[in-house]
């Protein structure tokens, strides 16, 4: 006979209030997320970290929230796509999106938009990625440099040269 | 409003909200994750339990045995759904697999179960509990060994299944130059975002569906039809879409289940497909073989064209019909297509995006492209020395429109083709092998009847209601603009809700239909509306203006605000088509141009450029148009060089039926893409005087890559997807 499912108990910082929850250890982040706190901006495409659409953004780093037990992030800083703006105060990011019709049917964008804006601060940091040229260097905020960061994002809708335009009016890189 | 004669002047053609590049109004919710998707409706109803499905595990056979006390003694569990405690169950008119599959087993994972419990993590557990016994009996998994034994399919969507006009045999016979080549295009999965997913309610004997579907009213029809309820019990939303292509036309699994589970355990349920489950579980688009047989004169005109195809799905299906094309593409007096459908017992086969062409186009632009090579002649030229102005299998039906010749001179222009190298090889950059490609691209423009209703309330809002739906397409906002244009109104003074199976039944979103019909439906329910206000201040309908949040007669001006009063005005109607494309062969055109890399060491490819030049009718939002057409062009990039559901034929199915290993195009893959649409209205069409967008794109991009690889490397690869290990022992050897 199956045992009763562990629980345990988690607090985290979720756009920057903090949310205290009871889980099923089994829980995900991105279920924590969808079904008990009803942040569902955050989506889930694939649930096996194969698609992007689950993507938040973690003590300021993008991630896979369908790749990681929600108990793992005890005390942890979580921003979703509902922390970065709302309809009526949209996030830079999020306008950009808008104006250069960076998506179609919707569903990866909150994907997209969290991992573009974590994304942005990768380059700033110096991170390199594999088409840098010189790993040693500050990275360039070349389309190239931009289509391989946001890469783990599917849009089948396929607005890439859109989002593309997007990420770039953000980031001030001339297109 | 029947439309049965061509439009004239009409208060569209102002073009003041119609035609601009408006972004989308559903693009704030959409950006800051507030547009609700089907899985998430937590506000709807209270009390959701967790649905998760059990797939078959065999592709043909039967259930022996079900063991299910496991799971139903797993924490959590509060029923499990099979076909042995559902209750009889029907089958869609749209199905051709029952949607819950046992005691027989029509294809690999089928649904055989659904356990339902208090969480989706205890769900899925139990789920790994319910223990089935199969028996195996043989299937045909594969379409090349079944080819022999395919038969003739009924007429279906696109005609009949054999063509024949002059003497093909004799024609192609007596050609000077000749092309007889066989094709061949792999199985295909919409891999649209968003699994399929529904929360199903029940109120006594109602059932409402929050559910990610693409046309509503079959959906409603179909439920009932399984459920065996009656059509006006069932209630189906669907106001936000994640993506469909095709692969969301039709009732699913995870409705039926999700209503099923709902029954059995007393209180809402919510379903989504697992990824893993939808590549089997679902539709996807079948494998083609083609051969295609072209003569012509030395001088490049062609006098013979044949195209024939075969295809498989499971037994009561219908064949890929990708022949369609060559029916109307090219002048020739003597021509013949055929299509023919093999028994497979591999998921159903069905409609994705432009279903028919997408495939047809593959092969039938190759071949051309291959054919003015024999001839000598430019690929562009060639095609534009056989274009027909008039359906080539009755010269008495002209094109509504036709300017496939300004497309491929346009994009020809604007792509700098003229720098392409017609000898192969000859372009290099570094290691890299370089080559242009062009392909025509082709897809009829259908008409279906549309309605819609629309409020004007006494703030001067017009609310328009229509069970159409967005699936990423824009239908929001171009059904805002057709009523603002209509009526007078900035677009902030539009609302606009779709997708709910109580609204006046639409042409939903499929085939390419949804922009044109269902906003001349909202035309149509609009003119009645200006009717009415006219009528109750008194004015000409036919004469007064609507400017500015005005009506206007002479020199009287109300506002819509005062002429709707405290009660508002309501009106309701939709468009009905005449003969228009009897008369008329109503189809789109473009012109793909793509220029790729080969990298001579290892055989990638990566795609450099993308133009398309389109003439599709009036463009009603060029912003939300445009990306239609570049969604699609990736498509068709996904298409050429990576996309294959690679089938086991021994045990009869898809094993790449994830995202990690069904590899669409990502980012990387795809770079700045150019979309040129030519100035055409059609106002044979309806209306709006616009036509189809969305599918035209993915028609023939994938045979433009084709072409692109043969001009770069000189190596012709007929069977796509075209992936390095097709390339790597003919590529040139460099020095
Ligand atoms: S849902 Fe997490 S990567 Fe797809
Ligand atoms: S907008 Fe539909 S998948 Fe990206």
């Amino acid at each position: 006979m199956p045992d009763q499912p562990t629980m345990s108990d988690v607090s985290m910082l979720v756009n920057g209030e903090t949310r205290k929850l009871r889980l099923d250890v089994r829980t995900t982040l991105l279920d924590a997320l969808r079904e008990h706190l009803h942040l569902t901006g955050t989506k889930k495409g694939c649930d096996h970290g194969q698609c992007g659409a689950c993507t938040v953004i973690v003590a300021g780093r993008r991630i896979n929230s369908c790749l990681t037990l929600a108990v793992m992030h005890e005390g942890d800083s979580v921003t979703t796509i509902e922390g970065l703006g709302t309809p009526e105060n949209l996030h830079p990011m999020q306008a950009a999106f808008v104006k250069h019709d960076g998506y179609q049917c919707g569903y990866c964008t909150p994907g997209q938009i969290c991992s573009a804006v974590a994304m942005l601060d990768e380059i700033k940091a110096g991170t390199p990625s594999h088409v840098s040229a010189d790993l040693m260097a500050q990275p360039q905020l070349t389309a190239m440099e931009l289509r391989e960061r946001m890469s783990g994002n599917i849009c089948r809708c396929a607005a890439y040269p859109n989002i593309i335009d997007a990420i770039s009016e953000v980031a001030g890189r001339k297109t | 409003m029947r439309f049965d004669t061509p439009a004239t002047t009409n208060p569209i053609d102002q073009l003041r909200v119609i035609g601009q590049p408006i972004s989308r109004i559903d693009g704030p919710l959409k950006t800051t994750g507030t547009a609700p998707y089907a899985y998430e409706r937590h506000d709807v109803v209270p009390n959701q339990a967790y649905g998760y499905v059990v797939g078959a595990a065999i592709a043909k056979g039967r259930i022996a045995s079900i063991d299910l006390a496991q799971a139903q003694a797993a924490p959590g569990v509060l029923a499990i759904v099979t076909a042995e405690n559902a209750g009889k169950l029907g089958k869609g008119g749209r199905n051709t697999a029952t949607l819950l599959g046992g005691p027989a087993i029509e294809h690999y994972h089928q649904a055989v179960a659904l356990v339902v419990a208090e969480t989706f993590e205890q769900a899925r557990a139990a789920a790994s509990l319910v223990r089935v016994d199969y028996t195996r009996t043989e299937g045909a998994f594969d379409l090349a060994a079944a080819r022999n034994s395919a038969g003739t399919p009924k007429s279906g969507f696109g005609g009949p299944p054999d063509t024949s006009v002059g003497d093909f045999a004799k024609a192609f016979a007596a050609a000077p130059v000749q092309l007889d080549e066989t094709y061949t295009t792999p199985d295909q999965s919409h891999a649209m975002m968003e699994p399929h997913a529904t929360i199903a309610a029940w109120d006594g004997e109602r059932l409402t569906v929050w559910t990610s579907n693409q046309m509503i009213a079959w959906a409603a029809g179909d439920l009932a039809k399984t459920l065996g309820i009656s059509r006006d019990k069932v209630r189906v939303m669907s106001p936000f879409i994640g993506g469909g292509f095709g692969g969301k036309l039709f009732l699913r699994a995870d409705v039926v289940l999700a209503a099923l589970g709902a029954r059995a355990a007393g209180r809402p349920v919510k379903v989504a497909l697992t990824r893993p489950l939808m590549a089997n579980n679902t539709t996807h688009r079948p494998a083609t073989i083609q051969r295609i047989r072209i003569g012509a004169t030395g001088d490049g005109k062609i006098t013979a064209l044949g195209h024939e195809s075969w295809s498989g799905d499971l037994p009561g299906g219908g064949p890929e019909e990708a022949v369609n094309q060559t029916r109307l593409l090219y002048a020739a007096a003597n021509r013949m297509t055929a299509m023919r459908l093999a028994v497979l017992d591999l998921a159903e086969g069905n409609a994705m995006r432009a279903p028919g062409e997408a495939s047809g186009m593959m092969a039938l632009e190759i071949a051309i492209d291959e054919m003015a090579e024999k001839l000598g002649l430019d690929p562009v030229e060639f095609r534009i020395r056989n274009d027909t102005q008039v359906d080539p299998e009755q010269p008495e039906r002209p094109f509504s429109q036709r300017r496939l010749i300004e497309c491929l001179r346009t994009g020809a222009e604007r792509f700098g083709w003229n720098k392409r190298q017609a000898q192969p090889g000859r372009m290099l950059d570094g290691n890299i092998l370089v080559g242009m490609g062009v392909a025509a691209a082709f897809r009829n423009n259908l008409l279906t009847k549309s309605a819609a209703r629309i409020r004007l309330d006494g703030s001067g809002m017009v609310t328009v209601e229509t069970d159409m739906t967005d699936i990423g397409t824009g239908s929001y906002t171009i059904i805002a603009q057709t009523a603002a244009e209509m009526m007078g109104l900035p677009i902030e003074k539009v609302a606009v809700r779709l997708g709910d199976s109580t609204f006046p039944v639409s042409c939903g979103s499929g085939g390419q239909w949804g922009g044109n019909n269902s906003t001349a439906g909202v035309y149509a329910a609009c003119v009645k509306l200006r009717e009415a206000v006219a009528q109750k201040l008194g004015f000409n309908s036919a004469e007064a203006v609507f400017a500015d949040g005005q009506v206007r007669l002479g020199n009287r001006s109300v506002s819509l605000a005062e002429a709707a009063g405290a009660e508002g005005l309501l009106a309701e109607d939709g468009i009905e088509y005449g003969d228009l494309d009897k008369k008329y062969q109503q189809s789109t055109f473009g012109a793909h141009f793509v220029e790729v890399g080969v990298d001579a060491a290892t055989g990638e490819t990566r795609v450099r450029r993308m133009l398309a030049a389109c003439a599709c009718g009036r463009i009603l939002n060029p912003k939300t148009a445009r990306s239609q057409l570049i969604g699609a062009m990736t498509m068709g990039v996904g298409a050429a060089l990576t996309e294959e559901l690679v089938v086991d034929k021994r045990t009869g199915f898809f094993v790449n039926h994830d995202l990690a290993s069904y590899e669409v195009p990502v980012h990387a893959d795809i770079p700045h893409q150019d979309v040129v649409f030519l100035d055409e209205v059609d106002p044979i069409s309806s209306p709006m005087k616009a036509k189809g967008v969305a599918e035209l794109g993915i028609c023939g991009v994938a045979a433009a890559v084709a072409n692109a690889i043969y001009n770069a490397t000189g190596v012709r690869v007929r069977d796509y997807p075209i992936t390095l290990d097709k390339l790597i022992e003919r590529l040139p050897n460099m020095q």
